[in-house]
């Protein structure tokens, strides 16, 4: 018993340790930053809030992630449904084409992007030759959004698996038997069972997308700036440390709010619950 | 009121898997008709096709050739959900989000039944399993064999015509399987469902069924009553995978198809065939361990000596090694008047004509 007690801190020591120094140090100097970098005060927070470009681009931020959520889901859902229920095959390519992209280099498919969304690219000649004229896809909202969605739907995709594999494959079947129709069956036995999957799925790509910076300054051109590129403008370019630390903390702020909410809509489980397993004999 | 004797009828139906080296014929032509209320089981080793058929049966498999007809009408198409079937799954498959009243009431609002009836017959369903106390627990509160009872109760509530059962006590201990056991053939007594039984327990599938098909190889060996299956085996793989059996070549002194005599290690017993066999054919000889009368030296047709004697309670198990070298075991009932040999002993046996089988 009382080496169980004295374990217990001592291996989560080095963890914390490590934490302590990477994570809360710097978090609680980009904190104090924002308050006295240049001069001690609200004026760096004044200054973000009075001028209403920076609160755009934290909206643009929060809008243009919580859409690439949205499509993730509505795409990685049938994609994890199909990796979890079919056979080894099956299972196999949908698996593939999801993770190959996801070992390849952020900066080369973001430019294999700025090709195929061109005015001289693939898709845009296929319009062309069917005689539509192409509308702007680059530079703009929907270069954005359709680079984050490639990128985080690996994401979304191995959320839901991960929960979806450990559905009881008999579940649908029984529902079937006792007189559901598909549809039914899965709205009733399948979905409340992948929710972990969903909730899980939606938080990971979501507070990623917030941070998102490489993509959005690629694909979204000058109209789609993310707060992560504004950051780094103050930090490289302007050499504001305490205006990029304020941006910084309003972001982690506004993130936490938002977590906070889902949290509170969803329950305090279902936001950690994915993987775990229920009842099963 | 005994039933029509065709009610559940698989003709010819098969199943074939297609494999990386051609294909595999999970179930091959499997025909066999179910009379309305009866219980019967389909039992046999692993990958004889049990729970294929029993899944083409419920619509999740497509049969590759064949036909299902309950109640005179082919339900080859008629989808899972309007089969009107009862299926309780090996894993119980009960969901977990949902209480054991909701599990239970599931059925029936899928069929759009009111609130008040679904609430009346959930609590019939759970009161005839034992289980009214736990309407509002969830399936992980459960043991399992209280979530064996649920899935049971689940797959009656809306009176199906028909209830198919995948290995339902095979995550359960043995003690409260045979408890289960006499409580699943009592259910089924009071609601004379017509039902089909997998499993691979032979003593299960022995105690539950009015008859009981033996499967091998995605075929049906022999269909018949319990006692039918195990004292009159259709052939040798009945036999040997029911119960223990002797094997004991012997050679046909007379074939005549009153009573055929064929030597043993050189003592003359008697046999029956299902064939006719001709004098000097060398056959196998298939024989019950209990149904080998054991006796003192000279008393019996075939001489030999006792190898092993097992004292197992209720009986004790000779193993008798005849002159030729065969071993024969001889199951011998405790009774205080029974004789008694000593390992070394030499004794003598026989049989009755009767349970002596030549098997093809
Ligand atoms: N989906 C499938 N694809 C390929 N082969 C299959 C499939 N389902 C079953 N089989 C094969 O069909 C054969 C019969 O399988 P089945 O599950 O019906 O056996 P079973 O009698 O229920 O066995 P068990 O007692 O192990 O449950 C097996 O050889 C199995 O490998
Ligand atoms: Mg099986």
């Amino acid at each position: 018993m009382t080496r169980g007690r004295l374990a217990t801190p001592l291996l989560v020591a080095p963890a914390l340790a490590f934490l302590a120094v990477v994570l809360f140090y710097p978090l609680a100097r980009t904190v104090e930053q924002s308050f006295t970098d240049p001069t001690t005060g609200l004026e760096n927070y004044r200054h973000l809030f009075a001028s209403g470009v920076y609160v755009r681009v934290l909206l643009t931020t929060l809008l243009v992630s919580g859409l690439v959520t949205g499509i993730c889901l509505l795409l990685g859902y049938p994609l994890a449904y199909t990796a979890a229920t079919r056979g080894g095959g099956v299972r196999a390519l949908v698996l593939a084409a999801v993770m190959i992209p996801f070992w390849t280099s952020l900066l080369v498919r973001t430019y294999a992007w700025q090709v195929i969304l061109g005015r001289e690219g693939p898709i845009a000649s296929l319009l062309d030759a069917v005689g539509v004229a192409a509308p702007q896809l680059l530079y703009n909202r929907i270069g954005a959004v359709v680079g984050m969605v490639y990128v985080m739907l690996p994401f979304m995709v191995l959320s839901l698996y991960a929960v979806m594999r450990d559905v009881d494959p008999s579940l649908l079947r029984a529902a079937r038997s006792l007189g559901a129709p598909a549809g039914r069956a899965f709205r009733h036995v399948y979905l409340p069972q992948t929710l972990p999957g969903v909730t899980g799925g939606v938080l990971l790509v979501f507070v990623i997308s917030i941070g998102f910076y490489v993509t959005p300054a690629l694909l979204g051109g000058r109209k789609e700036v993310f707060i992560a590129e504004l950051i780094q403008m103050n930090v490289t370019e302007t050499v504001q440390w305490g205006f990029a630390s304020a941006l910084g903390v309003v972001l982690l702020l506004v993130t936490l709010a938002l977590l906070a909410a889902y949290d509170r809509l969803l329950g305090a489980e279902s936001m950690f619950a994915a993987g775990r397993r229920e009842g099963r004999a | 009121m005994p039933g029509r004797p065709d009610y559940l009828a698989l003709r010819e139906l098969t199943k074939t898997f297609a494999h990386r080296h051609g294909t595999h014929h999970a179930v091959d032509g499997v025909s066999l008709e179910v009379a309305e209320g009866e219980f019967v089981s389909l039992l046999g080793p692993s990958g004889s096709g049990k729970t294929t058929t029993l899944m083409m049966i419920a619509g999740f498999v497509a049969p590759s050739a064949g036909a299902i007809v309950v109640d005179d009408r082919s339900i080859a198409d008629v989808p899972p959900h309007r089969r009107n079937i009862g299926v309780v799954f090996q894993s119980y498959a009960l969901f977990p989000k949902m209480t054991v009243a909701a599990n239970v009431g599931f059925p029936l609002r899928m069929r759009g039944v009111s609130r008040a009836r679904v609430k009346e017959q959930v609590t019939r369903l759970l009161t005839l399993v034992g289980l009214e106390a736990y309407a509002d627990r969830r399936p992980a509160q459960l043991s399992g064999g209280q979530q064996q009872r649920v899935a049971l109760a689940r797959a009656l509530v809306f009176d199906p015509g028909l209830l198919l059962l995948d290995e339902p006590m095979s995550a359960l201990d043995r003690k409260l399987r045979e408890q289960l056991q006499l409580e699943v053939r009592r259910i089924q007594r009071t609601l004379n469902v017509t039902t089909l039984y997998v499993t691979h327990d032979q003593d299960e599938a022995m105690l539950l069924s009015d008859r009981v098909a033996i499967m091998d190889g995605g075929r049906v060996q022999q269909l018949g009553t319990p006692r039918e299956v195990y004292t009159a085996p259709a052939n040798r793989f009945v036999a040997q995978f029911l119960g223990e059996t002797n094997v004991v070549p012997a050679t046909v002194v007379a074939g005549d198809a009153g009573s055929p005599r064929a030597t043993v290690a050189g003592g003359l017993v008697g046999f029956a065939a299902r064939r006719a066999t001709r004098a000097g054919e060398r056959v196998e000889l298939f024989v019950r361990p209990e149904q080998v009368t054991l006796a003192a030296a000279g008393e019996r047709a075939l001489a030999g000596r006792v190898a092993q004697a097992l004292y197992l309670g209720d009986t004790t198990r000779y193993r008798v090694r005849l002159g030729d070298g065969t071993l024969v075991t001889a199951a011998v009932a405790n009774r205080s008047d029974a004789p008694r040999f000593a390992a070394e002993q030499q004794v003598s046996l026989d049989w009755e004509a009767a349970s002596a089988r030549v098997l093809d």
